[in-house]
């Protein structure tokens, strides 16, 4: 499998990280042997087995909506990058 | 004194030998010595050791202790740390000064054990050699050009270097038993929901767990008994009761019958290390046990389907990271978007970028059947291989690593490589089983580990086995040279 260029962008954008333009091709070489290494897979045939996502066969704890949770909000934005009145600031977003 | 166990030092602070500020200050000066050169520490806490020694020898005095009571730890930088500074091995949380405590934490702290600092590791736990770190590469105490292993690479070496009596890493494809295999300590890794996963840094969170690395059997199921139980903070959290690991510790092995599978002992395997585990095998004979060859047929998917799930889990995972509530936040961002991907740009690692970006590609449209439901239908085959075996055998032994530690440098720029180092290591954590790792032998003076698979929630038993071993064998007690 071998992916290009403009997808390793693609991948890049949909994930938000930058990658630089010299990078892209070492990304590229890399991405696209893992994702031939992980080809292995197409070998077994599974259509009948379920696929598993969790190694232990539970349901979901669940709880009474209660409150629990004590506020804490100004210990969690103390170690923020920028806030203001109690707001997190990003760069602006709205026109 | 630092060459003694968990156990002996234990002893030692009840019956009033030691204090535990005697002890803090012997270990807190060997890793002021010793670290500069391997570097298995990010963070040294040393006035909250002091703080936190003289509470315990308080607790002594009054009767009011434990096992734990006293004795230095060391956390791996994955467990938030209220007030300390928490990494994760990554640039992305080098500012980061953890608001609360993980659960592991509040129970070690609550059974009086005194934290040195925060051991280094490969950032975001994602690594077999503990080079992926942005506070650089931690040293095999064994051989300074050789790798720990990863991504609990600091508390490996820490532990192997006696800087540290035990240490709490955590493992989500081998990253405990690796390293403490490659640095000739104990590691256990528990039975995914047996320790709590809340306030431990999140990279797959199907696999992930936290875990002791010790120098013996004895001392990981004191550790165990700490971090084991039920959390209502951790929704994963299994809730099923903690035994007294060590009250079974001697138990008889006599009739246990141990599997070996031939994927295991086939071309790959380093035959020294091969022939180091027959000697294991034979000694566990001589202790009763008997020895049952078995299959785990897709033993060679494991790799390939872990390196779609794990990715793919932690492409969600690493999402939160964003450079706007917490962490590193790029310079000057013109607009939103331009905040996202600098931030993630330049606060991510290499591999934790490319571990991102397949599993940002394995979840996308039109290609999450192909792969990502893919491997989560051959987790069930890897997972079933288990299930079957375990109704012959009790517990599954083989080497944890197919090869000693490797040189610095040697596989960094091949990732699959790297990753292929993983192969005996990673079905465990898609079965979600519990497993150690204990030094069995040397092949050219690096250390060789032996892997013990056990059954759900079966860590009273492996335990045993590994301490019936370790009661015959003094591998576990050897001491690297520089490190007398």
């Amino acid at each position: 499998m071998v992916l290009d260029e403009n997808t390793i962008e693609k991948i890049a954008h949909l994930s938000r990280l930058q990658i630089g333009k010299e990078d892209i091709p070492h990304y590229a070489q890399n991405l696209s042997s893992i994702l031939d290494f992980v080809g292995q897979m197409d070998g077994i045939d599974t259509t009948a087995v379920d696929p598993m996502a969790h190694p232990l066969s539970v349901t979901q704890r669940l709880r009474d909506d209660q409150v629990t949770e004590v506020d804490q909000k100004d210990k969690f934005q103390a170690i923020a990058p920028r806030v203001e009145s109690g707001l997190y600031l990003v760069p602006k977003v709205i026109e | 004194m630092h060459r003694k166990t968990i156990a002996e030092l234990s002893q030692a602070l009840h019956q009033g030998t030691i204090s535990s500020s005697e002890l803090t200050g012997i270990f807190l000066s060997r890793v002021k010595q010793f670290n500069p050169q391997l570097n298995s520490f990010i963070t040294l806490t040393e006035e909250r050791a002091s703080t936190a020694a003289q509470e315990a020898d308080r607790r002594l005095k009054n009767g009011k202790a434990g096992p734990l009571t006293g004795i230095p730890i060391a956390h791996k930088d994955i467990f938030c740390t209220d007030g300390v500074t928490t990494t994760c091995g990554s640039r992305m949380l080098d500012n980061f000064i953890a608001p609360y405590d993980a659960t592991c934490v509040v129970k070690f702290n609550q059974a009086g054990a005194v934290m040195l600092g925060k051991t280094n590791m490969d950032e975001f736990a994602m690594g077999s050699s503990n080079e992926t770190s942005f506070y650089g590469p931690v040293k095999n105490p064994w051989d300074p050009a050789k790798v720990p292993g990863g991504s609990s690479g600091g508390s490996a070496a820490a532990v192997a270097a006696y800087l540290v009596p035990g240490a709490t890493g955590t493992d989500t494809g081998g990253s405990i038993r690796q390293p403490a295999a490659l640095c000739g300590c104990t590691g256990l890794k528990p039975t995914y929901g047996r320790v709590s996963r809340y306030g431990m840094i999140a990279f797959a969170s199907s696999l992930d767990q936290g875990g002791p690395i010790t120098r013996t059997a004895e001392d990981a199921a004191l550790m165990l008994g700490v971090m084991a139980g039920f959390d209502e903070k951790d929704s994963t959290s299994m809730d099923t009761s903690v035994p007294d690991y060590t009250a079974t510790l001697s138990d008889s092995i006599e009739g246990i019958k141990i599997g070996l599978p031939k994927e295991y002992f086939s071309e790959g395997l380093d035959n020294r290390i091969a022939s180091a585990l027959d000697e294991a095998i034979k000694e566990y004979q001589n202790l009763g046990a008997t020895v049952v060859d078995i299959s785990l047929p897709n033993t060679n998917l494991s790799v390939p389907t872990y390196y779609v799930v794990a990715p793919a889990e932690c492409s969600s995972n690493l999402s939160r990271y964003d450079g706007v509530r917490f962490g590193y936040r790029c310079d000057n961002p013109k607009d939103l978007m331009d905040l996202y991907k600098r931030t993630r740009g330049e606060g991510f690692g290499a591999e934790v970028k490319r571990r991102i970006m397949i599993g940002t590609y394995v979840l996308s449209a039109g290609y999450y059947d192909a792969y990502y439901l893919k491997a989560q239908r051959i987790r069930r085959l890897i997972s079933d291989d288990f299930a079957n075996a375990f109704k012959d055998v009790d517990v599954i032994m083989g080497p944890t690593t197919p090869t000693t530690a490797f040189a610095l440098g040697d596989k960094v720029d091949d990732p699959i490589t790297m990753y292929l180092s993983d192969i005996y290591t990673i079905a465990v954590n898609l079965a979600g089983l519990p497993a150690i790792s204990i030094p069995a032998g040397f092949v050219n003076w690096l250390p060789a580990g032996l892997q013990i698979i056990g059954n759900y929630f079966q860590e009273a038993r492996i335990l045993n086995i590994a301490h019936r071993y370790q009661q015959v064998t003094d591998w576990h007690r050897r001491v690297p040279e520089q490190y007398k």
